[in-house]
Order: C-alpha cells, then structure tokens, then sequence
C-alpha cells in the first residue's frame, strides 16, 4: 500500500470532523424535537381516548356537573377539578412563605458551613419516594389534623366556612396540603436559591455601602431582581404539588364532594385516576371519563404555566 | 497637612491564610483627594474597603488595627455598621444601578434611612434633594425629563454618575471612589473627576486608582501601597517631585508595577 501524504491525511481528518459536527447537530436536534413534541401527542392521544364521552356530553356539564354517577351515566368532574385546586392551594400557601424565607436565609445570611449542611439535607427531602410521605402523612398529619389542629381552627375560626370542622377523621384537604408542602420545600428552596445567589455581588454592595441593613437590601434590592426566578421557582413547587398523586391519594379521604372546609374530604384528579383507573372498565365510558380527567389536569396545568409566563415576560419586559 | 479625619493605626487584613495588609498607619486628611496608588494586588482596594467595613462582605476576611473616624474606631463592638456607611459613601469601579427608577435610586438612600419622614415626608423636598444631588453629579440635564424610567436604560457613563448621584445623596463626609471611572469612556471618565473635585469642599474623598495620570489630576494627597506595605505618603506634589523611598520612584518612574 502506498504511504498517504500529509495532506491527504489531513483532508481525511477533516472530513471526518465535519461528518462528525453535522451528525451531533442533527441528533441532538432530532431529540429536541421529540421532546418537544411529546405534549402534544399526550394531548392527542388523551384527546382521542377522551372522545366518547366529549362527543356525547355537553363540555359544560362534564367540568361543571357535581354528580359523579358512573353506573348511571352522570360523569360531572367539577368535584375533583375542585378537589385539585383546594390541594394545591392549601399546599402552595403553607409551602411558600416558609420555603421563600429559607432560601432568603441560606442565599443571604448563613455562613457557608451551615449552607454546606443543609442544602444536602434539603436536596434529600426531594429524594424520598412520594408513597413515604403518604405514610407518614397517615400515621401523623391526619391523626394530628383529625384530633388537634381540626378542634382547634374549628374553635377558634370556626365562624369562617372555610375552617369548619364536620369530618373528625382527619383524612382532608388539610393533611393533604401539609404533606404536599413538606414535598414542596425543597424544590422551592433549591432553586430560589440558585436564584437569588445569582444576582450580582456588587449590586448587593451598591446598597449595604449606602447604609442599608441586610433585610432592606434583600427586599429593595435582591428580591426586585430576583423576582422573575422566585417566581419560577414558585411555580415549579406548584407543578408539584398539582401532579402529586400517591402521598395526596392517601391522606385526603377521596369523596367526591365539592369541598365547602379545608378540614373537608376532598377527591383530586390524580386521585380519581389512579384510584380507578384499570377497575370498574366494563362501566360505559369509564374509561374515557378518566382519560378526559387526564385531559383536564393537563389543560389546567397549561393554563397556569402560560399565565406564569404571561405574568412574567410582563414584569421583566419593564 | 490639615486636620486628619480618619486615622488608619496599625491596620492588618487577611483573605483566609493571605495577608493581605500589612500593619497600615496613615491619616487621610478632611477635604481633600487622596489617592491611593500602586500596582494589581497590593491591597488598594483592600484598604478602601476596610474604610467602610465592606470587607466583612468577603467571607473569610480578618481585620486587626484600628480606623478612627473621628476619633472614634469603626471597629468598635458598640459601632453600627450602617452608621459607618451612611458617613462613609463608596463609588463602585463599575456601576451597579439598582433595580428602579433613576428617581428612587437617588432617593433610595434617604428613604432606606427614613429620612423622608425626617423631611416632613414631603415628596416635593424629596424632589428638591434628588435633583440637588443628580445636578452634583452633573446629571439632571440629562435624566430630568426620564426621572421615573429604569436606571438600567441609562449608559455606562451616565450610570456610574448616577451612582455618584445615590451616593451624595446620603449626604456622607467620606467618598470612597475604587478606580471609579476604570470602566468609563475618557468624555464620562472626565466628568467623574470634575464632579470629584467640584465635591471636595465639603466631602474628604479617597480615590483608589491605577492610574498615574489620573492621580496627578486628582490628587492633594498620596498613599503608595507595595505588596500589602504602606510605603510612603504624603502631600501629593512632594511625593510625586520628591519621592522618599526608592520604590516610589521607581513606581513613578515606571520602572516597576
């Protein structure tokens, strides 16, 4: 074989560079778009399992109908959209403040060593299984919201619809929106963290060299411009705390009721589906009632995550 | 030289292990521009921020000696910190507007230190000082008609005096400037320094800088730092003409740094 030349070789090797750049580039391009197209052929594929029951029942009735009769046909969502929505809320209320502050603290005050200990501790919290803070929530939060915390907002609040107390077991929106916000925590904390560290040093000395206290620079100054991340973060906890199924399944008491309390049973979605998904099939348009359920919960989440970003660009925009 | 209002005694800073200011004795007198000169990493910097204690910022950072303001030592357990710098204002080299108005970034500092409530809360007082101190840092012709639109949408240039502007505000008796027109066009760059000493009668301000130029321009008084050591200081003109150490006039010279 006869030897190549310098410059042969050369055109070889880049030759093979350029196949090799073209091919990284079309794969990865190739991979985003799957990913990319995945939510709308959930949607279609959701969409179409749904059809029966979109196409013989007014869509008005299937959110809003509180009756859930399936043996006899009444399919009416409205009870776990509520279900959903109470949850979550209960959940993002109790996470929020706690968490925000949290980040504040370890972003802005805590000296490094306690940050180097915590933030482990905090990440492992968003390790545990979901079906271990479901157990945790039935030996604990529901017997304590059952015997203590109920009595007590029952009592003390009891006037407020909102805080009444007519289910003593416990099993209610309120142990499942403390369960919730405990798997929230970390994810909140995490990333309004990051967030907040990554505003620039300087910007923070601009205002301590003024005279201004740590907590006016954090609220003057670090938070305005952080706020878009805080509120990222914010909504990532709620995306959470919304999809969560297992640990809310086990201690929210799952009656299909429109709940009036926080101290009420209530159904979630995610609950309704994979309680029932796979059981009761030979029931007509079983199926696709849970399949349009499906449908709902990722409409809804649409619609909060479009309205986040709305918001957002909003408020960075000026 | 005249009365001196802050006295620095015996002053030590360490980053961790590095020692990065070496037993510090120097007085900055009232009223005047010193500068503080000398090459990358000899502790410019580092002695501008032990003014305001802005170097506890720095995780970290351990201070001996003593920085007498007044007679009394910044570093006393019973001194608040915010008074410090409330009577000691900082220009940044590169500057940070924060995340409002042209108008409430003046106002900040006041309002931080609930001065405003001290003024009568009275918002046309509080316009009257604003534009005061945005006409002292040679401003308010240039922002007086977008007060109200974000500090951000101003130039480099326009930025930093804005954030000279923040500073006068507070109404401090020292101004620590650090390379304060380092990241300024020369036109920019020349107007700081006019409003430095348009400013000098009434504010003792220190300017850290790299370059001799600008000390010659500025400078009544000079500290020349070398490796963490003070080496020589004095009135500015004797120094520059009249160099006591071999290392200054080798600076000056530019035979080293």
């Amino acid at each position: 074989m006869a030897w190549r030349t310098r410059e042969q070789v050369t055109a070889v090797i880049r030759q093979r560079r350029r196949r090799t750049d073209r091919l990284a580039e079309r794969l990865m391009a190739a991979l985003s778009a799957a990913c990319v197209l995945l939510v709308p052929l959930i949607a279609a594929a959701l969409w179409l399992r749904a059809w029966p029951i979109l196409r013989t029942r007014p869509l008005g009735d299937l959110l809003f109908s509180t009756v859930w009769r399936p043996q006899q046909g009444a399919f009416g969502f409205f009870p776990f959209i509520m279900g959903t929505l109470w949850v979550t809320a209960v959940a993002m209320v109790l996470a929020v403040p706690p968490s925000l502050l949290t980040a504040i603290y370890l972003a802005e005050y805590a000296p490094p060593r306690l940050r180097a200990v915590a933030n482990p501790l905090i990440d492992l919290l968003a390790g545990i299984p979901s079906v271990v803070y479901g157990v945790w929530g039935v030996v604990v939060v529901v017997p304590l919201v059952g015997q203590r915390v109920g009595p007590l907002l029952h009592r003390w609040l009891g006037v407020v619809p909102l805080f009444r107390q007519d289910n003593p077991t416990g099993y209610s929106i309120l142990a499942g929106g403390i369960v919730l916000a405990v798997m929230v925590f970390p994810i909140i904390i995490a990333v309004a963290q990051d967030v907040i560290r990554a505003v620039p040093q300087g910007l923070r000395e601009a205002s301590l060299a003024l005279g201004a206290t740590r907590w006016q620079t954090v609220r003057n100054v670090v938070l305005r411009r952080a706020w878009a991340g805080v509120m990222a973060a914010i909504m990532l906890g709620f995306s959470r705390a919304f999809g969560e199924t297992m640990a809310v399944l086990m201690v929210v008491g799952n009656i299909p009721q429109v709940p009036r309390s926080i101290l009420d049973a209530a159904y979630p979605l995610t609950a309704l589906i994979a309680n029932n998904y796979g059981e009761m099939m030979s029931i007509p348009l079983y199926d696709a009632a849970l399949m349009g359920g499906a449908l709902i919960l990722l409409a809804i989440v649409l619609v909060f995550n479009v309205a986040a970003r709305a918001v957002l660009v909003r408020w960075v925009g000026s | 030289m005249t009365e001196p209002l802050i006295e620095i005694r015996d002053l030590n800073v360490w980053y961790g292990t590095e020692h990065a200011l070496k037993g510090i004795t120097v007085d900055i007198p009232a009223r005047q521009i010193t500068a503080v000169i000398g090459p990358s990493g000899c502790g410019k910097t580092t002695l501008l921020r032990s003014l305001n204690r802005l170097l506890e910022e720095t995780e970290g950072t351990r201070v001996t000696g003593q920085v007498l303001l007044d007679g009394v030592n910044i570093y006393d357990r019973g001194v608040d910190v915010t008074e410090v710098r409330t009577r000691v204002g900082m220009l940044a080299p590169k500057p940070f507007p924060l995340p409002m108005s042209i108008y409430d970034n003046v106002a900040y500092g006041r309002r931080i230190h609930g001065l405003p409530v001290l003024d009568k809360g009275n918002g046309r007082h509080l316009d009257r000082i604003v534009e005061r101190y945005l006409r002292a840092a040679g401003l308010w012709e240039e922002v007086k008609d977008r007060l109200h639109s974000p500090a951000s949408g101003l130039s480099t240039g326009q930025q930093q005096r804005l954030c000279l502007a923040r500073a006068l505000a507070v109404e401090p008796e020292v101004l620590l400037c650090d390379e304060p027109t380092s990241a300024l066009d020369p036109i920019s760059a020349q107007r700081i320094e006019e409003q430095l000493r348009a400013i000098k009668t009434e504010t003792t301000i220190v300017v850290v800088t790299h370059s001799l130029r600008q000390a010659h321009r500025l400078a009544d008084y000079l500290i020349f730092l070398w490796l963490g050591e003070l080496v020589e200081a004095g009135p500015a003109r004797q120094v520059f003409q009249n160099p006591r150490d071999e290392r200054t006039r080798a600076y000056l010279a530019g035979d080293i740094g």
